[in-house]
C-alpha cells in the first residue's frame, strides 16, 4: 500500500459523494418543482443512474486491479453481459428481501423496486466494478482478513455501511411525527445513501488510522 | 441428575419476578369494582319536607330547579386559563384571556361564579369524562365493566337524564360517542386522535353550536372543545397560539350567553389542567387544577363570591347537576351537592332548610352505594365505613328531629340558626370523608411500590444473568444460591409476618411476598459475591496467556453484543407509543434481521467457506460448504415465514388506514359459500398435514414402533382429534337456517365436539405423564445366540433401511461388541427412538396444546398455527445448523442468539395470531368454545380466553427445552462424513456418534445444568422484555397514551411473562418426567 494509492482512494470517494450531493441540488434547477423528497422516485432514478455512471467512469480512469492478461474484445463482451445480468438479478434478489422484511407487497412496486436498485448501485455495482462478475472473490472480500487492497477495504467498508443505513433508515417509519420523508421507501433509501457515503468518507480515515495493522498478502 | 434443585431454582426466579410484577401493578393499577345498579325515580330517597307535598312535575327526589343546561367542556382548561388577575402587568400568553368570565362574575356576582375544579388521577380525558358523567373515580380497570368496548356501564348523569325523558344533545370529541353509544337525541362527533389538529373539533362545534341552541329541541347541550388540550400537547401552555385558542373560546362563550334563555343553566368546565409541556396524565398540582365556571341568567346564589375561589372536586358536579335538573343522583356518585346553588334568593333560614333537604338525598344516596359497594368489594377499611355508618345516622336523625321542631315552631331564629349550621357542616363532614376513604383506595399511585417492583424486577434479571454464566455444576452451587436464599426469605417472610400480625394492621401478602423475594435476593448475591473471588482463583489456576484471554473476552463480548443488540432494540421500542402499537411488525422485522446477522457473522468469520483444499476457479460456490445451501433454503423459509405470518394481523383504532385480516372472522360470517368451503377443507387438510409431518417425524426417529399406550394415541387419536375439529369448525360455520330441523342436534353437536377434543386432548396428555417411552425395544437375549444381527424392522423402504438405525446405547454396544468377538452367549437389547424420546415427548405435546389452541382461535387461524409450527421447526435448524458450523465447543448450552429468536417468534405469533395488547382486541368468543353462552364461575372463561390470547407464548416456552435437545436429535451420519478419515477400527466412536439424546443423559449432572441454563437465559430475555415495559409505564404515566398504549402493554406483558414462566417450568419438567422414566427403563432392563 503506499500513499499515492490512499489519496487516489480518498479522490475517488469523495468525487462519489460530491456525486450524490450534485444529484439532490442540480436536478432543482433544470427541472420545476424538483424536491429529493417530494419527486422521490425521479431522484431514486437519478442518483442510481449518476452513481452507476460515476463509478464506471472513476474504475476505468483509476483501474485499481488491473488484470494481468489482456483479454479478447468478445472476452470483454461477454463479461459485460455477465455483469449486466448480475446487477439485474441482484435488484430482484433485493427486491425480494425488501418484500420479505415487511414492504408492501403489491402496492408502490415501482418504489421498492427503485429502492432495490438503488441499494443495488450502493453494493453490487461496486462489487462488479472491483472484482467483476466473480463471485468466487466476492465471497472472498467480504469475510474476516479478505480484503487484499485498500480498495477491497474501502468497498467492504461502503457496502456494510449503505446496508446498514437502509436497515436504520426504517426506524422511523411506524413514528407518528407525520413527517413527508417517513413515507416508503424515504427514510429507508434515504439511511442507505447517507450510509453510503458515510462509509466512502469512512473508509479512507479507517484505512489510514490502521495502515499499521493492514498487511495486504497478495493472492 | 438433580431434578428438583433445577425446578425450585427456576420457580424461585418466577417467583421473584412474579413478587415485583405484582408490587409493582399494586402502585400503578388502580382498580375499582363496578356496581351494576342504577338509581330511579321511585327511591325512597326523598328527605321529609318533599315526602309530604307532591313534586312539581319532571322533578325526581328534588324540586327541579332548571329545565335546561348547557355543559361546555373545554378540554384541559387549567384554572390558571379562566382566573382572571387584573393586576398582572405582564400576563404570559394563557393569561388574561377569558376576560368574559371576569366581565360576568364582576358585573353579575350573583348569577356567576368561578371554581377551582380539582381533577382526580388519572387525568386523562377518558377517564375524566366517565368521572364527571358517573360522579365516581374512575381507575384504568373498572372491573366489570365489559373489556370489549369502553362504554359506560355503570350508572351516570347522561343515563339518568336519558331514562327521565330529556333529550341530550351533543357535539365534539368523538370519545363520547364510544363512551355512551346511542345515548344522544343528536350528536355531531368530530375525530379527536390527531393530537396535531387544533381545530378542527372547535370548528366544528362553533358551526353547529349556535343553530343548536336557537332551535330550542334539547334539554342538556353538551359542547366538547378539544383545541386547548391539542394545543397544550403541540405548542405547549406557554405559546402564543395558546392565547389564539383562549381568545377564541372567549369569543365563543360571549356569543352563547347571548343566545340562552333565562331557564337555562351553563357550565363551563376544564376536565384536568396541563403541565408546564401541556402533558397530563398523572397528579401533580398543575394537571388537577382545572377550572369550572357557572353561570345562569337568574341568580343562583344568595350572597356575594369569596375573594378567592373556592374549589371543588369534580366529583361534585354530578349530583349538583343531577338535583338541579331533576333527576335522580347516578347510583355510584360519590359527590357532595354544591349547596350554594340550591339557596335561591329566599331567606337565610329557609336557605338553610332547602341545602339540609339537598345534603339529606346525597348522604342517603352515598350511604346506599357504599353499603352496596361493600357488599361486593373489600377494599374499602371496615372500621372506617363503621365510622361513616355512624356519622350519616347521627345526622340524619338530627335532620327529622330538627324539621320536626321547626314544624313545631318550637325554635327561635339565632338558636335555629346555629343548629342549623352544625348540622350543615356535619352532613359535609360525613360526605367528604366518604369521598376522602374512596379517594384512598381508589385514585392514588403508590411511587414508592412502583420503584420498589421496578427494581425487584431489574434485580430479578440480573440474577438470572449472572445464575447462567455460573457454570458451576456441584452440590455448593445448589446450596449456596438456593438454599440459603430460600431460607434467608423464609426468615425474613416469617417475621415480617409476625410484625404485621402484631400491630394488627392486617397481612399484607403482597408486601411480605416481595420482603421475602427481597432478602432472597440479597442472600443470593451475597453468596455468589462470596464465592465470586474463588472461582476467579480457579479459573486462575490454569491461565491462558493474557494476551489471548482479552483478545478472546473481547471476541466473546463481540459475539454477544450482537444478539443483545437485537435485545437492546426490541426493549427500547417498548418507550415509544408509536413502536407498541407497531410492535407488530417490529417483531418481525428483529427476527429477520437477528437470523441475517447470523448468517453474515457466520459468513464474515469464515465458518461458511472450506477451510483447506483445492478451489476451483471457475465453479464459483465450490469453496462453500455443502450444508450451506441447506441453511441458505432454511432462513429464506423462515423470511418467508415471517412475511406470511403478516397476513393475520388484528387492528388497533391508533392506526385508521388499517384494515383487519380477512382470516380472523369466524368462517360463519362468510357469504359466500364456495368459498366457505374451499377454506374449510383447506383448514381441514393442513390439520391432517400437520399430524401427518408429526407423525412421520415420529417414525423418522423411529418413536412410532413401540406399541405403548402413548404411541397408540399417537396413532389414532391424533386423527380422531382433527376429526373432532373438523367436525366442530363444519358445525359452527354452517348458517342457521340450512339446517332446518337439525337445529337441536346442531345444538348438542357444537358443545360435544369440543368436549371430545378436551377429554382426547386431555387424555393424551395424561398418557405422556404416566409413560413418556416411545421407545420399542427388541431383548434378543431370550432368543438364543443363534440369531446374530440385531432387529431392524420391515425394511420397506430405502429411507427406513438408513435411518430406523437402532439406537442403542453405549453399554448395549460393547455388550454386542463383546459377544462377536468372542462368540459367547451374550446378547443385545436394540432400542427404537431412544435417541429422540426427550424431543418426542415434546413434540407430542406441543402438537396435543397446538390442537386445543386452534380450537379456541377462528378456524382459519388454523393457518397461522401451521406458519408458527413451521417456523419454530426452521428456527431449531438454523440454531443447529449454524451450531455445527460455527463449531461450538459447549454443546451444552444454548447460545444467546438462540434464546432471542425463538422469544421474537413468540412475540410474533402473538400478533400474527391476531392479537393485539389492548383490550377490545381480545377474542371473547373463546370462552365459549364447548359452554353454550352460561358459565357458573369465571375461572374456566378467564383460562379459555388466556389460552386463547397467550397462545404463541404457551407453544414457545413449553417447546423452549428443544433448543438444547435439537442439536443432539439432528445428529445425523452425514456429521462424521466430513471429517478427516478416521481410522476403521474406530467404530466405537462411530456408534458414539449415533447416541443423539443419550449423550445428555451419559453426563446428568451438566445436562441438569444445561437446562437450567436454558431456563435462566429465556427467563432473562423474557424479564428484560418486562422491565422495559415496567419502566415505561412508569417513567411515562404522564403520556398522553399511557392509559390507552403502554398501560395495556405492560399489562398484557406482565401476564404474558406469567403464563410464559409458567409453561416454561411445565417444558422443563416434562424432559425431567422423561428422564425419570427413561432411568427406570434402563434399571429395568439391567434387572432382566
Ligand atoms: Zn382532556
Ligand atoms: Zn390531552
Amino acid at each position: 500500500m503506499s500513499g499515492a494509492e490512499a489519496g487516489r482512494l480518498l479522490t475517488a470517494n469523495l468525487l462519489c459523494v460530491f456525486s450524490i450531493v450534485l444529484t439532490a441540488v442540480v436536478p432543482s434547477f433544470i427541472w420545476e418543482g424538483f424536491t429529493v423528497l417530494g419527486t422521490h422516485l425521479s431522484w431514486l432514478c437519478i442518483c442510481s443512474v449518476c452513481i452507476s455512471i460515476v463509478n464506471i467512469l472513476l474504475h476505468l480512469v483509476l483501474k485499481p486491479n488491473q488484470s494481468p492478461k489482456r483479454s479478447s474484445f468478445t472476452h470483454k463482451i461477454s463479461r459485460f453481459l455477465k455483469c449486466c445480468v448480475y446487477f439485474f438479478m441482484s435488484c430482484i434478489l433485493f427486491h425480494v428481501i425488501i418484500v420479505l422484511y415487511g414492504a408492501p407487497l403489491i402496492e408502490s412496486v415501482t418504489e421498492t423496486f427503485l429502492f432495490a436498485v438503488l441499494l443495488s448501485t450502493f453494493t453490487t455495482l461496486q462489487c462488479l466494478c472491483m472484482l467483476g462478475p466473480n463471485i468466487q472473490a466476492w465471497i472472498r472480500v467480504f469475510s474476516k482478513n479478505g480484503a487484499t487492497s485498500i480498495w477491497e477495504s474501502s468497498l467492504q467498508i461502503t457496502t456494510v455501511c449503505s446496508i446498514l443505513g437502509a436497515w436504520f433508515g426504517a426506524f422511523p417509519i411506524p413514528l407518528d411525527w407525520d413527517r413527508p420523508w417517513q413515507v416508503w421507501p424515504i427514510s429507508c433509501s434515504l439511511g442507505a445513501t447517507f450510509g453510503y457515503a458515510a462509509g466512502l468518507i469512512l473508509a479512507p480515515l479507517w484505512i489510514h488510522w490502521n495502515r499499521k495493522q493492514l498487511t495486504y498478502k497478495s493472492r | 441428575m438433580q431434578r428438583w434443585p433445577v425446578l425450585l431454582f427456576l420457580a424461585w426466579v418466577c417467583f421473584l419476578f412474579c413478587a415485583g410484577i405484582g408490587l409493582f401493578m399494586s402502585g400503578f393499577l388502580l382498580t375499582r369494582i363496578e356496581l351494576a345498579s342504577s338509581s330511579s325515580c321511585s327511591d325512597p330517597l326523598v328527605p321529609p319536607p318533599w315526602e309530604r307535598q307532591n313534586l312539581p312535575p319532571g322533578s325526581c327526589w328534588a324540586p327541579q330547579r332548571f329545565s335546561k343546561a348547557v355543559l361546555v367542556i373545554v378540554d384541559a382548561l387549567r384554572f390558571e386559563f379562566a382566573h382572571f388577575n387584573p393586576d398582572k402587568a405582564s400576563p404570559l400568553p394563557y393569561e388574561k384571556q377569558l376576560s368574559f368570565l371576569h366581565h360576568l362574575t364582576t358585573s353579575q356576582p350573583r348569577h356567576a361564579r368561578l371554581y377551582r375544579f380539582r381533577a382526580d388521577a388519572p387525568t386523562a380525558t377518558m377517564q375524566r369524562i366517565k368521572g364527571l358523567t358517573t360522579g365516581s373515580l374512575p381507575t384504568f380497570i373498572d372491573v366489570g365493566s365489559n373489556f370489549a368496548t369502553y362504554a359506560i356501564e355503570e350508572d351516570n348523569l347522561l343515563a339518568q337524564l336519558v331514562q327521565n325523558g330529556r333529550r341530550v344533545v351533543f357535539m365534539g370529541d368523538d370519545t363520547w360517542e364510544g363512551l355512551f353509544p346511542k345515548k344522544f337525541f343528536r350528536s355531531y362527533f368530530f375525530p379527536s386522535f390527531n393530537v396535531k389538529d387544533l381545530h378542527t373539533v372547535d370548528d366544528g362545534i362553533l358551526q353547529h353550536l349556535y343553530p343548536t341552541v336557537d332551535s330550542g329541541e334539547w334539554d342538556v347541550l353538551i359542547a366538547h372543545f378539544l383545541g386547548v388540550d391539542h394545543c397544550g400537547h403541540k405548542h405547549g401552555p406557554d405559546h402564543p397560539e395558546m392565547a389564539k385558542k383562549l381568545t377564541q373560546m372567549n369569543e365563543m362563550l360571549r356569543s352563547l350567553v347571548n343566545h340562552l334563555g333565562n331557564d337555562t343553566l351553563l357550565l363551563v368546565a376544564g376536565d384536568h389542567g396541563m403541565t408546564e409541556t401541556g402533558d397530563h396524565g398523572g397528579d401533580s398540582e398543575k394537571e388537577v387544577n382545572a377550572a369550572l365556571f357557572v353561570y345562569s341568567k337568574t341568580p343562583l346564589f344568595s350572597t356575594v363570591p369569596p375573594e378567592e375561589p373556592e374549589t371543588v372536586p369534580q366529583v361534585n358536579l354530578v349530583p349538583t347537576v343531577a338535583l338541579l335538573l331533576g333527576v335522580p343522583i347516578p347510583y355510584s356518585s360519590i359527590g357532595e351537592v354544591m349547596a350554594e346553588l340550591f339557596s335561591g334568593d329566599s331567606d337565610a333560614v329557609s336557605a338553610a332548610l332547602q341545602q339540609l333537604s339537598v345534603y339529606h338525598i346525597n348522604a342517603k344516596q352515598v350511604d346506599r352505594f357504599l353499603h352496596s359497594y361493600s357488599l361486593v368489594a373489600q377494599d374499602l377499611p371496615a372500621e372506617q365505613l363503621q365510622h361513616l355508618q355512624e356519622l350519616f345516622s347521627s345526622a340524619v336523625e338530627e335532620h327529622i328531629q330538627l324539621l320536626a321542631q321547626v314544624q313545631g315552631s318550637v325554635l327561635v331564629s339565632p338558636e335555629l340558626e346555629s343548629r342549623l349550621g352544625s348540622l350543615i357542616s356535619r352532613f359535609q363532614l360525613y360526605l367528604r370523608e366518604a369521598r376522602a376513604v374512596c379517594t384512598q383506595s381508589w385514585a392514588r399511585f403508590h411511587p414508592l411500590r412502583m420503584v420498589g417492583g421496578c427494581a425487584l424486577i431489574s434485580s430479578s434479571c440480573l440474577l438470572c444473568y449472572l445464575a447462567s454464566e455460573l457454570t458451576v455444576v456441584s452440590d455448593s452451587f445448589y446450596r449456596s444460591c438456593l438454599l440459603y436464599p430460600l431460607r434467608w426469605g423464609l426468615v425474613v417472610a416469617v417475621l415480617f409476618g409476625l410484625a404485621h400480625a402484631l400491630t394488627q394492621e392486617g397481612m399484607d401478602l403482597l408486601l411480605v411476598s416481595s420482603c421475602a423475594a427481597a432478602a432472597s435476593q440479597m442472600a443470593f448475591f451475597w453468596h455468589w459475591w462470596g464465592q465470586h473471588p474463588r472461582q476467579a482463583r480457579l479459573a486462575g489456576s490454569q491461565p491462558p496467556p493474557a494476551s489471548t484471554g482479552l483478545r478472546q473476552r473481547l471476541q466473546a463480548w463481540l459475539g454477544l453484543a450482537f444478539p443483545m443488540g437485537i435485545l437492546l432494540f426490541r426493549c427500547g421500542a417498548m418507550f415509544s407509543d408509536s413502536f407498541v402499537v407497531a410492535e407488530g411488525r417490529a417483531a418481525p422485522f428483529l427476527l429477520a434481521s437477528l437470523v441475517m446477522l447470523l448468517i453474515g457473522k457466520l459468513h464474515w468469520d469464515g465458518r461458511l467457506t472450506l477451510p483447506e483444499g483445492p478451489r476451483q476457479q471457475f465453479l464459483a460456490f465450490s469453496s462453500y460448504r455443502r450444508e450451506i445451501w441447506y441453511l441458505l433454503c432454511l432462513v429464506a423459509m423462515l423470511l418467508v415465514c415471517v412475511r406470511l405470518s403478516s397476513f393475520f394481523h388484528q387492528c388497533r383504532e391508533e392506526i385508521p388506514q388499517c384494515r383487519p385480516s380477512l382470516f380472523l372472522s369466524p368462517l360463519a360470517s362468510l357469504r359466500n359459500t364456495r368459498a366457505k368451503n374451499l377454506f374449510y377443507l383447506l383448514c381441514v387438510a393442513l390439520l391432517a398435514g400437520l399430524v401427518y409431518a408429526v407423525r412421520s417425524w415420529l417414525r423418522h426417529y423411529g418413536n412410532l414402533n413401540s406399541s405403548g399406550p402413548l404411541v397408540l394415541f399417537v396413532r389414532w387419536g391424533f386423527p380422531l382429534v382433527v376429526l373432532c375439529i373438523a367436525c366442530y369448525w363444519a358445525v359452527a360455520s354452517s348458517t342457521d337456517d340450512s339446517l332446518g330441523k337439525l337445529q337441536e342436534l346442531v345444538q348438542v353437536a357444537v358443545v360435544a365436539f369440543p368436549w371430545a377434543v378436551y377429554g382426547l386432548a386431555s387424555l393424551g396428555l395424561l398418557l405422556l405423564l404416566c409413560n413418556p417411552m416411545t421407545v420399542f425395544a427388541k431383548d434378543t437375549r431370550e432368543s438364543a445366540g443363534s440369531i446374530v444381527t440385531p432387529y431392524l424392522g420391515v425394511p420397506n423402504a430405502e429411507v427406513d433401511f438408513l435411518h430406523v438405525i437402532p439406537q442403542i446405547y453405549k453399554r448395549m454396544q460393547e455388550s454386542q461388541k463383546c459377544r462377536l468377538e468372542r462368540g459367547s452367549c451374550k446378547a443385545t437389547v436394540a432400542a427404537y427412538g431412544l435417541g429422540s424420546v426427550y424431543s418426542a415427548a415434546l413434540v407430542i405435546t406441543l402438537t396435543l396444546l397446538g390442537f386445543l389452541l386452534m380450537l379456541l382461535h377462528s378456524e382459519r387461524l388454523s393457518l397461522a398455527f401451521l406458519l408458527l409450527f413451521l417456523e419454530a421447526f426452521v428456527l431449531l435448524h438454523i440454531h443447529t445448523h449454524a451450531r455445527g458450523l460455527a463449531g461450538d465447543a459447549e454443546p451444552f448450552s444454548v447460545p444467546w442468539y438462540a434464546v432471542i429468536s425463538w422469544l421474537l417468534a413468540a412475540s410474533q405469533f402473538f400478533y400474527s395470531t391476531g392479537h393485539q395488547p389492548i383490550f377490545p382486541a381480545i377474542h371473547w368468543n373463546a370462552a365459549f368454545v364447548g359452554f353454550h353462552l352460561d358459565h357458573s364461575t369465571n375461572v374456566l372463561p378467564a383460562v379459555l380466553v388466556g389460552a386463547n390470547t397467550f397462545a404463541s407464548h404457551i407453544l414457545f416456552a413449553v417447546g423452549c427445552p428443544l433448543l438444547l435437545l435439537w442439536p443432539f436429535v439432528c445428529e445425523t451420519p452425514s456429521s462424521q462424513r466430513k471429517k478427516p478419515k478416521k481410522e476403521p477400527r474406530q467404530d466405537l466412536q462411530e456408534v458414539e456418534e449415533h447416541m443423539m439424546e443419550m449423550r445428555l443423559r451419559e453426563s446428568p449432572e451438566k445436562f441438569s445444568a444445561a437446562l437450567l441454563q436454558l431456563g435462566l437465559k429465556y427467563l432473562f430475555v423474557l424479564g428484560t422484555q418486562l422491565l422495559a415495559c415496567v419502566c415505561a409505564a412508569m417513567i411515562l404515566r404522564r403520556h398522553l397514551m399511557v392509559w390507552k398504549v403502554f398501560a395495556p402493554k405492560f399489562l398484557f406483558e406482565s401476564l404474558g411473562f406469567v403464563v410464559s414462566s409458567v409453561c416454561l417450568l411445565l417444558g422443563i419438567s416434562l424432559v425431567m418426567r422423561v428422564d425419570c422414566a427413561v432411568s427406570t427403563w434402563f434399571s429395568q432392563l439391567q434387572l432382566r
